[in-house]
């Protein structure tokens, strides 16, 4: 059973229909007791970092994915959980964040120029990721599939060990990380066909 | 770098897939859910539905369409047609689509795409915008007026003005459609598309018009579209998604060629 963390942070179905798709067993909670019993915790989310604190705090799911990261529970973050991950982000003038891995969130630098041409923020639609490293979730991943990407800010970690893929926008930046049971992903894998699913399946499978 | 989208859009009609010419004589052309996953296995790299018989009676019908989809496809998709209140974009984007488009509601209450943006996040909310070519004046300096209610009304507008004022307002993308090339097949209409594309700094979905790759590389490079709808050229058969990406690629525009 993969638990699906919810902490009122945008359309969590689009992740709990991929699952069904995959015939992967799922539930999705805002209370850590239910989330306990899951072996693997799926951490998505869309929206502002502020106010996505503020609820996780108030379920006590801060606490919950804490304790889960320590234990050794595998968890896959999406976008604003990616972000939430690492200990500061950027936006809303500075949020103090999970901190499960050391390093901030930082917004798209402006200007941002490509090619000599200005690029818009939020970073939005289908790019490439270049995978730096092997993992078990890139099991039969080709190189050249694209991700869809909807965001304006993207985690830095102080370690650039646990970088696991990076993608170009202007700057590159991290999109993919990877650190002992923690999986996290700045792209939407539940919007990005067939290659997403296969990230998801490859999660669902994976043996830390 | 980021690919440019190839949007494919499907106009639904009481829970039926139909095509028209300028806004008009629509025939039916299958079943949305259907065609929609036809279009996610083939390579569209969105896909978007119009309600175009959208009223309280029919929303629905349309829920319907949007849940079966959401079942079945896994890229982005967003509906439009008929959305007036913040609480019809919840329904929406509870079953399942991505994100809002609004158009008439957004013209005739712009307050709506402020609220729908900070409930749901800019993100979600796409500003459908259907213009016409008029003579340049005062009141509309770019040429190009904002229509409504699916084509029927004038509404004195100005079109580049009311982009500008939807992104301020919080819109996260703009699908911008030309009243006189729709279904003409003739052509994207370029001159305000680049206006447009140029202005502001949301991306820009071109659409009306596509009926050759042609059109589609126009857009993209001339005109600067960050994506570019399309609807006859792949509900007739006439080209593949395939076919129209690996013309682009050849042509040197970065589009997403793996699925």
């Amino acid at each position: 059973m993969i638990g699906i963390v919810d902490y009122q942070a945008g359309n969590l179905t689009s992740v709990a229909r991929a699952l069904d798709y995959l015939k992967i067993p799922w539930v999705i909670s805002s209370d850590p007791e239910k989330l306990k019993s899951c072996e693997k915790i799926i951490f998505p989310g869309v929206g502002a970092a502020c106010s996505a604190m503020e609820s996780l705090i108030k379920f006590g799911l801060d606490d919950f994915l804490k304790e889960a990261f320590y234990k050794g529970v595998p968890i896959m973050g999406i976008c604003l959980g990616t972000q939430i991950i690492m200990e500061e982000s950027e936006e809303d003038g500075g949020t103090k964040t999970l901190g499960l891995i050391s390093g901030r969130v930082l917004r798209f630098p402006y200007p941002l120029i490509e090619d000599g041409k200005h690029l818009k923020v939020p970073h939005m639609g289908w790019n490439s990721v270049s995978w730096l490293k092997e993992h078990p979730l890139l099991k039969e991943v080709e190189p050249d599939y694209e991700y869809y990407f909807v965001h304006s800010y993207y985690p830095q970690p102080e370690n650039s060990d646990i970088v696991l893929g990076v993608t170009s926008h202007g700057i590159t930046f991290p999109s993919g990380l990877a650190y002992k049971n923690l999986v996290a992903f700045q792209f939407h894998p539940e919007k990005s066909g067939r290659p997403g699913l296969k990230l998801i399946k490859n999660f669902y499978e994976w043996k830390v | 770098m980021l690919s440019k989208r190839i949007v494919v859009c499907l106009d639904v009609k009481e829970g039926k897939t139909t095509k028209g010419v300028k806004f008009k004589d629509n025939i039916e052309v299958g079943d949305p859910v259907e065609m929609a996953e036809k279009y996610y296995l083939d390579g569209a790299d969105e896909i978007v539905f119009y309600d175009i018989t959208a009223s309280a009676e029919h929303r629905p019908i349309m829920i319907d369409v949007v849940r079966r989809t959401a079942e079945r496809i896994f890229i982005p998709f967003s509906v439009g047609g008929g959305i007036r209140t913040v609480e019809d974009m919840r329904e929406v984007l509870l079953a399942g689509a991505e994100k809002v488009s609004v158009n008439t509601a957004a013209v005739l209450n712009p307050r709506l795409i402020y609220e729908g943006a900070k409930a749901f996040g800019s993100q979600c909310i796409v500003l459908g915008m259907d213009v016409k070519k008029v003579e340049r004046s005062a009141k509309i300096p770019s040429g190009y007026e904002v229509w409504i209610k699916g084509g029927r009304q004038p509404m004195g507008i100005d079109a580049l003005w009311w982009a500008k004022e939807a992104e301020n307002l919080g819109a996260g993308e703009i699908v911008l459609n030309s009243i006189d090339a729709d279904g003409t097949k003739e052509g994207y209409e370029l001159t305000i598309t680049e206006m447009i594309a140029t202005a502001v700094k949301i991306p820009v979905v071109a659409s009306g018009g596509a009926g050759h790759p042609e059109h589609l590389y126009e857009v993209l490079t001339r005109a600067k579209a960050d994506a570019a709808l399309i609807a006859s050229m792949v509900h007739y058969g006439i080209y593949t998604i395939k076919e129209i990406k690996d013309y682009l690629a050849q042509r040197g525009v970065k589009v997403r060629l793996k699925w």
